[in-house]
C-alpha cells in the first residue's frame, strides 16, 4: 500500500541508475542513517557500542571485501584473516614510524599494502580453481600469520609480541588508543564503512563488477567475450584484500586496542565467510546482514541462559553455544541458501503487492 | 659476502648436511613417511565423501575428534575395548544417517560452496556435541600399543609409528578390496563416476550417501585412534583436518591413491623443511609449509597429482 513505485516517473538516466530508485527506499535509508549517526551514539551504552556495534561495522567491511571476491568474482578465498593481519600490522608500523600523518591516510596506505599482498597471493588463481583455490589461499592465511608472529620487526621488537594502538587524533579528537571514547571510535568506523560500502556498491554496478560477475559465472566464456581473466581476478583479489586490510586495521585500532596474531586466526576467515554466505553471496546489503547475524548470535547465545535463569558450568555452556551456532548455520543454509539478502528481497516484493497479492 | 653466506645457508649447507649424515637423513625421511601415513588417513575420509557425493566435507576433522572422543568416553565408562569399538562404529553410522536425513537431503543441487559451508556448520555442531557429552579434558587413549624405540641397521625406529603405518596400510587394503569386490563398493564407484547414470541403473543414492559417510566415519575413527594414542584425545584433533587439506589438493580431491601419496610427500617434505631449513627462518614452519608445497605442485598440475583431468567447456 505504502511501498509502491507507482507514479514515480524517471526522466533522466541519472534517476534511473540511482542506487535507491524508489522514494520509500530513500526515506528508509535516511532513517537508518539518522539512527546510525545520531540516535545510537547519543543513547547506546558503552557495552552495546563496544561489544556489538563496532565489531558489526568492522566485520561488515571485511565481509564486503570478501563478498567482492567470492560473491562477485567467484574466487573462493579462506585467507581473509591473513589479509586483515597485514592491514593491522602495517597500520601499526606506519603510524609508529610516522606519528604525525593523519590516521585515515595511514589506514588507506595499510590497505594498499594489503592489496599488493592480495595481488601476490591471487596470482595462482589463474590456474587453480574452485576448492583447490580455497585450500591454496589457506597458504596465505598460515604464512602471513606465521610471519607476523616470527618477524619481530612487525611489532617493533617489543617483548610481548602484541601491537597496541597508540593515541592518534583526528580534527583534534582522540580516535584511537586507550583514551578514545567508544562513541568516537564508533563514529569513525561508521564513516569509513559508509564510504567504502558506497564505493563497493558502485564498483559492482560498473564495468569492473560486470566483468567480475562474468568471470564468476563462467570464466572461459568471459574470456571469449574479451574479458581478461587474469587481470580481472587479480583486481578482485587486490580490492578485496584492500577492504580486508582496512577492516583489520580498524579492528585493532578502533575496536580491540591491542592484538596478537591470534586475533587473525583461521577462525576469523571462516567467520567472515559465514557472514557473506548467511548474508547472501553477491550482495553488499547481505554483507551487513550477515555480519550482524554472526556478531549478534554468539552474544545472544552467551546471554540466553541467564535470561532463562539457567546456570551451568562455563565450559559446558561454551560447548552448547558452539553446537547451537553450528546448528543455526546449517539450519539457515537449508531454509534459505541464498542468504538474508534474499529474504529481504522477498519481503520487499511481498510488500509491494500487499494487501492485494495475486 | 653476506649474500653468499646466505645463499650457502639456503642452497648448499642443508644438502651437505643431508649427504654427510645419511643415517640421520634417512631417519628424518622415515619419520616423515610415518607422519605422512597419519595425514593420509585423515585425507582418505575427505576423498571418499567427495568422490561419492561431491561434498567437500570439512567436518572430517570434527568426525575424527568425535569418533575418538566417543571411543575414549565409552572406555572410561567401563566398556571393554571391543564393545567400545563396536558401539562407536554404531554411533558413527547413526551420525551418517542423521547427516543424510536432516542435512544433505535438503541441500541437493545447491552450489558447492553452500554445501561446503554447511559442512563447516556441521563441524561446529559435531564438535560442540561431542564436547558437551564427553567434556573437553585431554583424555589419554591407551590401547596397549607398544611405543618403545628400537634400532634397526643403525636407524632409530618407533614401534608405535610402525604400528600406525601398518594399520594404515591394512585399512587402505581393506578399502580397496571393499571398493573393488563387493556389491556396495561397486555401487559406490558407480556413484562416484556419474550420479545420474548410477541412479538410472537403480542405485539408491541416499543409501549410498549414508554408507559413504559411515565409511568416512570409520576411517575417521582409525585416524582418531592413531592420533589420539599419540597425543591424547583433545580438541586439537579436529585441527588435523587443516593438515589434511594440503594433502588433498596435492593428491587430487578424487583420488584414493592420491591421498596416500600426497600424505607421504607432505609428511616427508614437512619434516625435511622443518629440520634443514626451519632454523634459518625461526622454526615452526610446519603450519604453512605443507600449503606452499601443495601450491607449488598445483601450479604445474591444477587438478592435483592424481585428480581427474579438469575439462572445461563453454
Amino acid at each position: 500500500m505504502f511501498y509502491r513505485e507507482t507514479g514515480q516517473f524517471k526522466s533522466s538516466y541519472k534517476a534511473d541508475q540511482a542506487i535507491f530508485p524508489i522514494t520509500q527506499d530513500r526515506w528508509f535509508i535516511l532513517f537508518i542513517f539518522i539512527i546510525a549517526f545520531l540516535v545510537i551514539p547519543l543513547t547506546a551504552s558503552e557495552y552495546l557500542l563496544q561489544a556489538v556495534m563496532i565489531p558489526l561495522l568492522i566485520f561488515s567491511l571485511a565481509a564486503i571485501g570478501l563478498n567482492l571476491l567470492v560473491g562477485y568474482a567467484g574466487q573462493l578465498s579462506l585467507g581473509t584473516g591473513g589479509f586483515m593481519a597485514v592491514g593491522a600490522y602495517m597500520t601499526y608500523k606506519l603510524t609508529t614510524a610516522f606519528p604525525e600523518v593523519n590516521i585515515i591516510v595511514i589506514f588507506i596506505l595499510a590497505g594498499l599494502i594489503s592489496a599488493s599482498v592480495g595481488f601476490l597471493f591471487g596470482i595462482p588463481s589463474l590456474r587453480i580453481k574452485g576448492f583447490y583455490l580455497a585450500v591454496a589461499t589457506l597458504a596465505s592465511q598460515f604464512f602471513l600469520v606465521w610471519m607476523f608472529n616470527k618477524v619481530s620487526w612487525f611489532y617493533n621488537h617489543n617483548s610481548s609480541g602484541t601491537i597496541t594502538a597508540p593515541p592518534r587524533e583526528l580534527f583534534g579528537v582522540t580516535v584511537t588508543g586507550p583514551t578514545a571514547t567508544a562513541e568516537t571510535r564508533y563514529i569513525v568506523a561508521l564513516a569509513i564503512v559508509c564510504v567504502f560500502a558506497l564505493i563497493a556498491k558502485n564498483l559492482v554496478r560498473g564495468r569492473l563488477g560486470r566483468s567480475w560477475m562474468a568471470v564468476r559465472d563462467m570464466d572461459i566464456a568471459a574470456e571469449i567475450i574479451g574479458i581478461r581473466p587474469f587481470q580481472t581476478k587479480l583486481i578482485a583479489f587486490s580490492i578485496s584484500s584492500f577492504y580486508c586490510g582496512v577492516a583489520g586495521a580498524l579492528m585493532v585500532f578502533l575496536w580491540l586496542g591491542s592484538a596478537e596474531t591470534e586475533a587473525f586466526s583461521i577462525n576469523e576467515s571462516f567467520y567472515v565467510l559465514f557472514m557473506i554466505i548467511i548474508g547472501g553471496l553477491g550482495s553488499i546489503l547481505g554483507s551487513f546482514l550477515g555480519a550482524a547475524f554472526i556478531v549478534c548470535v554468539p552474544i545472544l547465545l552467551t546471554n540466553a541462559p541467564q535470561l532463562f535463569g539457567l546456570s551451568m558450568p562455563i565450559d559446558l555452556q561454551k560447548h552448547i553455544e558452539i553446537m547451537l551456532f553450528g546448528f543455526l548455520i546449517v539450519f539457515f543454509l537449508i531454509v534459505e541458501p541464498h542468504g538474508l539478502a534474499r529474504l529481504w528481497q522477498i519481503a520487499k516484493e511481498k510488500l509491494r503487492l500487499w494487501p492485494f497479492p495475486y | 659476502m653476506e649474500i653468499i653466506n646466505f645463499l650457502n645457508l639456503v642452497f648448499l649447507a642443508p644438502f651437505v648436511e643431508m649427504v654427510s649424515y645419511p643415517i640421520f637423513f634417512s631417519e628424518v625421511i622415515i619419520s616423515g613417511l610415518l607422519t605422512g601415513v597419519m595425514y593420509s588417513l585423515v585425507a582418505l575420509g575427505f576423498v571418499l565423501i567427495f568422490k561419492a557425493s561431491g561434498v567437500f566435507n570439512f567436518a572430517q576433522g570434527a568426525m575424527v575428534l568425535f569418533a575418538a572422543l566417543t571411543l575414549v568416553g565409552l572406555m572410561e565408562h567401563g566398556f571393554p575395548i571391543w564393545a567400545a569399538l563396536i558401539s562407536t562404529i554404531i554411533v558413527l553410522i547413526v551420525l551418517a544417517f542423521v547427516v543424510e536425513r536432516f542435512m544433505l537431503r535438503y541441500l541437493i543441487n545447491q552450489e558447492d560452496i553452500i554445501l561446503f559451508m554447511a559442512t563447516i556448520g556441521l563441524t561446529f555442531l559435531i564438535q560442540g556435541f561431542g564436547e558437551t557429552i564427553w567434556g573437553s579434558n585431554v583424555k589419554p587413549l591407551d590401547l596397549g600399543i607398544p611405543s618403545e624405540s628400537f634400532e634397526l641397521g643403525g636407524l632409530l625406529l618407533n614401534e608405535f609409528d610402525l604400528f600406525a603405518a601398518g594399520s594404515g596400510a591394512v585399512l587402505v587394503a581393506v578399502l580397496a578390496i571393499f571398493f573393488h569386490y563387493t556389491r556396495i563398493g561397486r555401487a559406490l564407484r558407480a556413484v562416484a563416476d556419474d550420479h545420474q547414470a548410477a541412479m538410472a541403473v537403480g542405485i539408491p543414492l541416499k543409501n549410498i550417501w549414508i554408507i559413504v559417510w559411515s565409511v568416512a566415519g570409520f576411517v575417521g575413527l582409525v585416524a582418531g585412534i592413531m592420533w589420539g594414542a599419540k597425543s591424547g584425545v583433545q580438541f586439537s584433533l579436529s585441527l588435523i583436518a587443516l593438515k589434511a587439506l594440503p594433502v588433498l589438493i596435492l593428491g587430487g580431491f578424487t583420488s584414493v591413491p592420491g591421498a596416500i601419496v600426497g600424505g607421504l610427500i607432505i609428511g616427508v617434505g614437512e619434516k625435511i623443511a622443518e629440520i634443514y631449513w626451519g632454523p634459518l627462518v625461526g622454526g615452526a614452519i610446519e603450519n604453512w609449509f605443507a600449503y606452499v608445497l601443495a601450491l607449488a605442485f598445483l601450479l604445474f598440475r591444477p587438478q592435483g597429482l592424481f585428480g581427474e583431468r579438469i575439462i572445461e567447456r563453454v
